[in-house]
């Protein structure tokens, strides 16, 4: 674990403040005076998980760099919402230049500080399923490679939702977007490999990896904070849910990422150098049919008929990774 | 900097584009009745004073609790607390142990010697209270608290009512009611102990402007019994109130108590304690149809009293008794099975209920009284104007919390009546259920047990048998607190807005909604820990 | 100080003296000496503040290159070629964002069929891109233009491309007088961004402009590319002052005191021009030449200008437009509109074919005697051409 557990029974240590804690112990954004890089006026859709997790990490960076950070953000949903004209949501310097080169980008506003010996601005990447996994890809690898000093947040809502929800390398299996609809023999998105970013990042054996959720801000801030502290490609994967994308009600964002967490299915966990140092262990499992039921992505997993084995499948992933990063059964509860 | 004109933008101007045009819901903040709060007869607002309490404000804590109940030191020994058994952390993992927390800040209030404050201003009012039991004494501190005058008469010489002469020791030390009941000498309450009202008319007219009977229900209720002269038979109360003052009475070396409510277990944990080698209970029916508190039965049965369920006394001999077995029918009620069993029994105490003796009130023929017990109507006030009355001797549970709360109930009653005004309570009547709480916040967290005296040492003295908690147990335990329908400053809503649309007031002002840029979106209604938050409708 | 010296040598080495703090690299011939050349003066320690970036693509190295020039850092990289094609998207956010990065674009030209050698395909193919675009007749004028491009780029926030033939001349060792470090420091100014991406002044780069901004928007680039037209010539002058030698400017014309014909090219294929119409005058020929330097934005005044006495203008061009024919000879029509003056386009050089001083003349005779069509192809074997045509039933 990265984070400390903090014995608060009210309200465990899961909630985003609590009075009783000392400031330090305090989530960052807790604080009235957190520095809200994303403000206010946005035009993100109502219940957005992006939007929360953009400002939840960012903060996160701001803090811990004493707020001299600069953002290079891919196209997609978070530049759109952001940045109509003549209306910006941020409060930091930011850059958007295209869909495939943030982390490239990145890689040169980081360079720029490196010649002009400000090694104490922090550069952080940012962007979309699609920006990263897909379109972006090789920019990322070679970012990873070099090992610029980049923190490179994906936001992942598992497909191209800017553009109307159609399908992308981080589409989960069976889930219907507008380019694998529920229809023919396998309704949904295919049964594949994945593109499975956080594992692909640790191939690079860069010095930081981690996943989170906007379910868990303790967890993620940690994390951030932690990304912070070293110099380097560092990747961190934050599972933000889309009501739009996902059919889901604007009001279950959290619950739904929470969900997505505690049947396994979207792993969390960090690794250093390209090995796993920690998962955050499941506390109340769930079966994966109880996160699949909220969202109308999946809806035809349920009706007309059920699926059974569709989704026996998806339960089998998810306790694939709950073997594989050790989420159930740990000793102590976080 | 020169901006490049669109293509480079100023930051957080998007503060002009006030998104909340989106909205056809928006979230509001709300205080709802939480179970505890709900189920307490004192109608203490539990969940308030524990949150004050959460953070080590004890003193403040205290005062809040006191705005209700001014005896928590009892409370926190007599009451049977019925807000735990509704507590919705009860579904999580155990309820909180608020009577626990509650006799913490009691103790802590007798310790430190917190006073109650003065009233604000004199009315002018006088208030004559009838009986110094709980409801009378409650009466009177809120009567004063609310700057009346006020004199309480009592025949005993004093003051406690059943608090006094009806609960054993082992559950109330003395000094603990002494001290409560002092603080509200303390506030210029004139008492006039040893004094008996036989015309509650002739009274009034001394010049008193309103009067409050609280007499409580002081007559044990007989049953017949075929019993051989020899036969000792006494009742509870009687027993009760002659331990308290110091005439042991003569039980013999068994004894056995006859009834199933907390008297009966009371006075049968007393006789142990007497030195009675052997207390056994005799009651019709089964453990769980006996009126007694349950904890109270636990407390006995450790203690070594026998209890025969499904009996009943049939006839009473000089050191024996004859008991016949009974069984339940359908509807629950016991039927004789013409089955007998022998008991030794040198006395046999009758615990079988108390009556309102009505005789104490003398010539008061004009008040209404109903199968026994003296009609009021919802403002606590008497068929004649100006006479109010609680406690045991109106229609309800008899137990010390409840008698608290009629006094307090008719005590701002009376004030409204004196005032020419209505007492509105503005209780707020949205129940918070278990479901409606987001339970993911809450971490699992077992109450801490108290600490009872060992059940051997205990039925030997008068020694008080559950202990109280330290401040640390008591901090752990009040934090467990859910907070069922009021915000306790989580920071949740404040963090999860994806659109920074909940202002943070700051400590203890709790939070606002900036109704410019909420969309609506209901995520913090959905994430708020203790459901203090709901959507509405937005115009 | 003149050096006898390879071409992309020498430009490394006056980027190199133009102090520039991030460099991307990203290998594509002919371009790639230039980066090697800079690679090993960064790694060697030679150029102190200067990070230098081996990306893993052409795209990625204009995107760098974006970052850092957004964050107020000098930015640099060089590219050919399918290489330039590989960054075209990145190449039109930079000059939209108003980023002034200098590019060296070593011409070569494009496939499919696969070609390494020179021609114009490339940089031509960015003509809209809201890039200046200037072209290099020697590699002097090349090491020149450079140290010039930066000072144009940043005097007016937009990015230059400064292009170069491939091979002939990032390949050929001449005599070059490089720029000295201490004449570049005196000529150009250190980089002074327009826009700056600063925690202490923060502002939000790249925003997504709709239909109600977006043609001021492109209006204005539009005016701003247009600035370039006086920015140029002033700091060719300034150059002169201080180099004191004349290279840059908007066009070149040579020996056109009143000739009726005027050759108009860009590039290295000038000194072939000039060494033709020199021999044609002597024969009594009334020929001159103008060269191109600046091709973007187009110079229309100059042109039209320089051309007030000509009769014929022939376009020598290694690039094209397919289905429609030349890409300058468009443009220098546009600057004749109104007048009498004929225009005939020669196609030349594609793909590396050699441009000989004897076909050239043959053309530029022929044209003078008015026996071109509009559009020729420089020693096309159409015989050949045609036969292929048939077979694959083309225009049946």
């Amino acid at each position: 674990m990265t984070t400390t557990p903090i014995k608060f029974y009210q309200v465990g240590s899961f909630a985003v403040g609590n009075r009783l804690l000392s400031e330090e112990d305090r989530s960052i954004q807790s604080d009235p005076n957190r520095t809200n890089a994303l403000t206010s006026g946005h035009r993100a859709c109502q219940g957005c998980g992006e939007a929360l997790g953009a400002r939840y990490a960012l903060d996160a960076a701001m803090r811990a760099c004493n707020d001299q950070v600069i953002a290079v953000n891919a196209t997609g949903c978070l530049e759109v919402f952001s940045t109509p004209y003549p209306e910006s949501s941020w409060r930091i310097p930011w850059l958007h230049s295209l869909f495939g080169n943030a982390p490239a980008v990145a890689t040169g506003v980081a360079a720029a500080m490196k010649a002009k010996g400000r090694t104490d601005v922090r550069v952080v990447g940012q962007g979309g399923d699609g920006a990263t996994v897909d379109i972006g890809f090789g920019a990322l690898s070679g970012m990873f490679e070099r090992n610029d000093d980049v923190l490179y947040i994906c936001y992942d809502n598992e497909a191209y939702m800017n553009t109307g929800v159609q399908r992308s390398g981080a589409t989960p299996p069976a889930a219907r977007t507008a380019t694998t609809q529920a229809v023919g023999s396998a309704p949904g998105n295919v049964f594949g490999q994945g593109k499975n970013l956080p594992r692909i990042a640790m191939a690079h054996e860069i010095p930081y990896v981690a996943t989170a959720s906007v379910a868990d801000l303790r967890d993620l801030e940690a994390k951030v904070t932690k990304a912070m502290s070293f110099r380097g490609a560092r990747y961190i994967h934050v599972l933000v849910p889309c009501p739009l994308g996902w059919g889901s009600a604007s009001c279950d964002t959290i619950k739904i990422a929470r969900l997505a967490t505690q049947s396994g299915l979207f792993p969390v966990f960090e690794a250093e150098s390209g090995e796993v140092t920690s998962s955050t262990p499941i506390r109340k499992k769930v079966d994966v049919e109880e996160y699949l039921k909220l969202q109308l992505r999946y809806a035809h997993l349920f009706s007309p008929t059920r699926n059974d084995a569709v989704i026996n499948h998806l339960q089998e992933m998810a306790d694939k990774n709950i073997r594989r990063y050790n989420l159930l059964n740990q000793s102590s509860e976080s | 900097m020169e901006k490049p004109f669109a293509i480079t933008l100023s930051v957080e101007s998007s503060l002009a584009n006030h998104t909340g045009s989106w909205r056809v819901e928006k979230p509001e903040y709300v205080h709802r009745m939480p179970p505890c709060n709900n189920a307490c007869p004192a109608g203490e607002n539990i969940q308030n004073w524990l949150y004050i309490a959460e953070d080590g404000s004890y003193e403040n804590a205290w005062h809040a609790l006191i705005q209700e109940n001014p005896f928590p030191a009892i409370m926190g020994r007599v009451c049977y607390h019925p807000c735990q058994d509704v507590c919705n952390r009860s579904f999580l993992d155990e309820a909180v142990g608020i009577n626990s927390v509650e006799r913490f800040l009691g103790d802590h209030a007798i310790e430190k010697g917190w006073k109650i404050p003065a009233p604000d201003v004199e009315s002018g009012f006088k208030v004559l209270i009838i009986g110094a039991g709980p409801a009378g004494l409650s009466a009177a501190y809120h009567l004063r608290r609310l700057g009346h005058d006020v004199t309480v008469r009592d025949a005993t010489h004093a003051p406690g009512g059943m608090m006094r002469y009806g609960i054993p020791k082992y559950r109330l030390p003395r000094e603990i009611l002494d001290a409560e009941i002092n603080r509200i000498k303390e506030m210029g309450i004139r008492f006039e102990m040893n004094t008996r009202v036989d015309d509650v008319h002739v009274a009034m007219d001394e010049g008193f402007d309103a009067v409050f009977l609280a007499i409580g229900a002081q007559l044990s209720k007989r049953a017949y019994i075929p019993a051989s002269e020899a036969a000792r038979i006494m009742d509870a109360i009687k027993v009760l109130h002659d331990v308290e003052e110091g005439n042991q009475p003569l039980l013999g070396r068994k004894v056995v108590v006859y009834g199933g409510g907390n008297t009966a277990m009371d006075v049968a944990r007393t006789a142990k304690r007497l030195g009675a080698e052997e207390a056994v209970i005799v009651y019709r029916r089964t453990r769980d149809k006996a009126p007694a508190n349950d904890l109270e039965i636990t407390e006995a049965l450790e203690e070594g009293i026998l209890v025969k369920w499904l009996s009943t006394v049939n006839h009473v001999g000089q050191h024996e008794l004859r008991i016949e077995k009974m069984e339940l029918d359908e509807k629950g009620f016991p039927q004789p099975t013409g089955e007998f069993e022998t008991l030794e029994a040198d006395s046999l105490i009758l615990a079988l209920g108390q009556e309102v003796d009505f005789s104490l009130l003398g010539n008061s023929a004009d008040l209404d009284v109903v199968d026994g017990t003296m009609t009021v109507d919802a403002t606590m006030m008497t068929s004649h104007p100006g006479i109010f009355a609680g406690g045991d001797m109106v229609p309800a549970d008899r137990t010390v919390t409840t008698g608290v709360g009629h006094g307090k109930k008719a005590a701002r009653n009376i004030d409204a009546w004196l005032r020419k005004s209505t007492y509105e309570n503005t209780k707020n009547t949205d129940l918070v259920t278990y479901e409606q709480l987001n339970s993911w916040y809450y971490t699992d967290a077992p109450h801490v047990v108290r600490e009872r005296l060992e059940a051997s040492r205990r039925a030997k003295d008068f020694s008080e048998v559950v202990k109280g908690l330290d401040e640390s147990n008591a901090l752990y335990e009040a934090r467990r607190c859910m907070s069922c329908g009021n915000c306790f400053e989580c920071d949740n809503c404040f963090g999860v807005c994806p659109d920074n649309a909940i202002i943070k007031l700051g400590p203890g002002k709790g939070f606002e909604i900036n109704l410019d840029y909420c969309k609506g979106c209901g995520i913090c209604v959905s994430e708020c820990p203790s459901s203090s938050i709901v959507m509405v409708a937005d115009k | 100080m003149l050096k006898q010296i390879e071409g992309s040598k020498a430009i490394a080495d006056t980027v190199a003296a133009c102090r520039p703090e991030v460099i991307c690299a990203y290998p594509i011939s002919p371009q790639t000496h230039i980066v090697e050349g800079l690679s090993a003066i960064v790694k060697a320690g030679k150029l102190a503040k200067c990070e230098f970036i081996n990306v893993e693509s052409e795209f990625a190295a204009m995107s760098v290159a974006i970052g850092a020039s957004a964050a107020g850092a000098r930015a640099y990289t060089a590219t050919a070629s399918q290489g330039l094609l590989y960054m075209v998207e990145a190449v039109y956010n930079a000059a939209g964002l108003g980023l002034p990065i200098v590019m060296t674009v070593a011409n070569r030209a494009i496939g499919g069929p696969i070609n390494i050698w020179n021609d114009h395909s490339d940089s031509m193919s960015q003509r809209d891109s809201g890039w200046i675009q200037m072209y290099a007749e020697t590699n002097q004028e090349a090491a020149d233009l450079h140290v010039q491009a930066f000072a144009i780029a940043e005097r007016l926030s937009l990015p230059i491309m400064v292009c170069m033939d491939g091979f002939i001349l990032t390949h050929a060792y001449e005599q070059i007088d490089v720029p000295e470090q201490e004449l570049v420091d005196k000529y150009l100014p250190t980089f002074n961004p327009r826009q700056i991406l600063d925690p202490a002044d923060p502002v939000s780069i790249g925003a997504m402009v709709g239909p109600e901004a977006f043609t001021e928007v492109k209006y204005m680039s539009h005016m701003k590319n247009l600035q370039a037209l006086t920015v140029i010539p002033e700091e060719s002058e300034k150059f002169a002052q201080v180099f004191n030698r004349d290279s840059g400017g908007l066009v070149r014309p040579y020996k056109m005191q009143e000739a009726r014909n005027v050759v108009i090219a860009l590039g290295s294929v000038l000194g072939t021009i000039k060494d033709v119409v020199d021999e044609m005058i002597h024969d009594g020929y009334s020929i001159g030449v103008l060269g191109l330097t600046t091709f973007r934005p187009f110079p229309f005044e100059a042109v039209r200008e320089a051309l007030t006495a000509a009769h014929n203008v022939f376009i020598v061009e290694k690039a094209f437009q397919l289905g429609v024919g030349g890409i300058v000879t468009e443009n220098v029509r546009s600057s004749l509109r109104g007048t009498a003056t004929h225009d005939q386009t020669l196609i030349a050089g594609l793909g590396g074919r050699p441009i000989t001083k004897q076909s050239l003349r043959t053309y530029f005779e022929a044209a003078i005697d008015g026996r071109v069509e509009e559009l020729t192809f420089l020693d096309l074997d159409k015989d050949l051409a045609e036969r292929e045509l048939l077979k694959e039933k083309v225009g049946l």
